[in-house]
């Protein structure tokens, strides 16, 4: 349904070109829930924007590839049917509850907005739609609360307010950026089930773009890991973790704190070395400076994408070695 | 029972939005202050003249230059004197109140929408559009206001209508970089983004999401470029270039009082003294109100 492939989009920047996704393919059937991780600044936000259509061009720009959402190209879409295509067939949550809402607006105005926009509903349906909305992503007294300002919701309740704006008109695919990251553990776990749900329910594939590897293993079937605009490797859930063969992503789990680890004995585990530039890339492998594995070859080829295992492709020299 | 209609929940929402504001404004005394003064001066220009029903065109050749009643030789017919053709002082101060509050008001709505709209398609396109919108605003700001305003005003002749224009047009690049400025850091925030991802269209974008949100540094600039206004107004019609005689403006009032200054003072005293009433009051609600709207100072005792 989605398919991406060889995305590239760079940024022009005062010191170069930025490379913020650079080459990246991805797979996506209907109702598939798919993760996305990697360290903040690899480029995770950037290509959800870009299958939407939202990054200003300059100083974005697409070098390369395609995203081919149901048969049609989203790169070449004329903005209109792009803009008409947003909300309704691809809609998007985002990390920040407290800001994704428009202050001077009740929850109810906003939600039916979406209704009005793409099915023409007139008011009173628009908030028919709105509380039904609301009832359906789990917030309690849906027909007080639309009348509600954002300032009145807590944290956890505009997250579900986003989410039923972005389910409103069942779109087929859902992009999910960070929606847990600001919410507490409880609230997330919350959240996490609801979408679960509406999945089952509406059918709607979930790309879900995390740095939270305990996210991702809760609610995902395929996991991407994501370097600096690079996919590195890419995997069911469960063989990624129980096979990591990139050294990338087993630095990632090892950084996962322990609950059965002692403050006084064990160390925090950390990736040494900060992600390289976007602008200033390393030749070879772009992990390699950081890489405790790295070998001559790192250092000069970059690694392609090959499928190791079953479902399993991984961009890695010494992986690749076995 | 039947819950209310939307719209009237809506509309009580937004009515204990600006209760909240309003009694914001009613803790600051300055506002206070300010408000009830503007009040009365709005209320006085507005209905004391059809209490105090003498035409301020009527001249009285015997009572020349007659002192208020509280002094020597004043009469309670005169309340605040006559002047040098015997036309009656307070009630001519009462219609220059009324020259002054319409041609502030007029011309801070002209600069308003211009600059509203200038400024939103500057700040949200960008661009070519930003470009050429800043521009013409340096342009503006660079051309001595007074210079502008003589040299149209001389061109057009002195009406009521075209100094509105003029002052409204001049005025328009504060309001135009201010809002330019609310929108550039308002489109960047994540609830812009989010209606853009739900697909809404620029224009709607702009009016729902953006507009509303810029709205309130507005508010308290217009109060207090309406002061602007009104002094430059009676700058104007001090220098002869205001709205044109016979009507009754403080400007020219105290351009006429000002050879009798040593033996008539209230002739310009008085209506100086309206000017700074006025523009003090206006001051006042315009501060009260920039601390009202801006919910981090509300909460502040004081």
């Amino acid at each position: 349904m989605l398919s991406i492939r060889h995305l590239k989009t760079y940024f022009r920047t005062p010191r170069g070109i930025a490379r913020a996704v650079d080459g990246v393919s991805l797979q996506m059937g209907p109702g598939e829930i798919m993760g996305v991780v990697g360290e903040s600044g690899c480029g995770k936000s950037v290509m959800a924007l870009s299958v939407l259509g939202l990054l200003a061009s300059p100083p974005a720009l697409f070098a390369g590839g395609e995203i081919r959402f149901k048969g049609r190209d989203l790169l070449t879409l004329a903005p209109e049917e792009l803009r008409r295509l947003r909300g309704d067939q691809i809609s998007m949550i985002f990390q920040e509850p407290m800001s994704a809402l428009n202050p001077v607006f009740t929850v109810g105005n906003q939600l039916s907005e979406v209704f009005r926009v793409h099915r023409g509903l007139d008011r009173s349906a628009a908030r028919q739609g709105a509380v039904e909305m609301l009832a359906k992503v789990g917030v309690p007294a849906p027909e007080r609360r639309v009348g509600e300002y954002p300032y009145q919701l807590s944290g956890g309740m505009r997250q579900r307010v986003m989410i039923a704006m972005a389910l409103a008109c069942r779109p087929a695919l859902l992009l999910a950026d960070e929606p847990t990251t600001a919410l507490d553990v409880s609230i997330q776990a919350q959240i996490l089930e609801l979408m679960l749900g509406l999945k089952e329910e509406l059918g709607t594939a979930i790309l879900l773009i995390t740095h939270d590897l305990g996210v991702v293993a809760e609610i995902t079937r395929r996991v991407a890991v994501m370097y600096t605009g690079k996919i590195m490797e890419e995997a069911a859930t469960e063989e990624l973790f129980d096979h990591p063969l990139h050294p990338y992503t087993r630095g990632l789990m090892a950084s996962i704190p322990r609950a059965d680890a002692s403050f006084e004995t064990d160390a925090l585990n950390e990736i040494r070395g900060v992600v390289p530039s976007a602008v200033d890339l390393p030749p070879g492998c772009h992990f390699e400076p950081r890489c405790p594995e790295a070998v001559a070859a790192c250092r000069t080829h970059p690694p392609e994408l090959e499928e190791l295992r079953p479902g399993h492709r991984v961009a890695c020299w010494r992986a690749n070695r076995g | 029972m039947r819950a209310p209609p939307e719209r009237f929940r809506n509309l009580r929402a937004a009515l204990r939005l600006w209760g909240e504001t309003l009694r914001a404004l009613g803790r600051s005394p300055g506002a206070v202050i300010g408000g009830v003064l503007f009040g009365l001066i709005i209320a006085a220009s507005l209905f004391f003249p059809w209490v105090y029903t003498i035409d301020p065109l009527a001249q009285d050749l015997l009572a020349r230059l007659a002192p208020p009643f509280w002094q020597e030789g004043g009469s309670l017919a005169h309340p605040l004197g006559t002047d040098n053709l015997g036309r009656d002082v307070l009630v001519r101060i009462l219609y220059g109140s009324r020259v002054s509050l319409m041609v502030g008001f007029a011309s801070v709505l002209v600069a308003c929408g211009a600059g509203i709209a200038l400024g939103l398609v500057s700040g949200y396109y960008g661009g070519r559009a930003d470009s050429l919108i800043m521009r013409l605003a340096d342009v503006f700001m660079a051309y001595p206001f007074m210079l502008l305003t003589i040299s149209v005003i001389a061109v057009l002749g002195n009406s009521i209508f075209n100094l509105i224009l003029v002052l409204g047009l001049s005025d328009w690049v504060t309001y135009a970089r201010t809002i330019r400025g609310s929108v550039l850091s308002i489109k960047e925030k994540e609830f812009v983004l989010a209606a853009k991802s739900a697909g809404t269209c620029h224009h709607t974008i702009l009016m729902r999401h953006v507009f509303p949100n810029v709205l309130s540094p507005i508010l308290v600039l217009g109060t207090v470029r309406v002061a602007n206004i009104i002094i430059w107004e009676s700058g104007l019609s001090f220098l002869g270039m205001g709205v044109p005689p016979p009507m009754p403006t403080w400007g020219r009032m105290l351009a006429e009082g000002r050879v009798y200054i040593m033996d008539s003072w209230w002739l310009v005293t008085l209506p100086g003294l309206a000017i700074m009433l006025t523009i003090l009051s206006i001051n006042l609600l315009g501060d009260g109100l920039r601390d009202a709207l801006d919910p981090r100072l509300r909460n502040i005792p004081r």
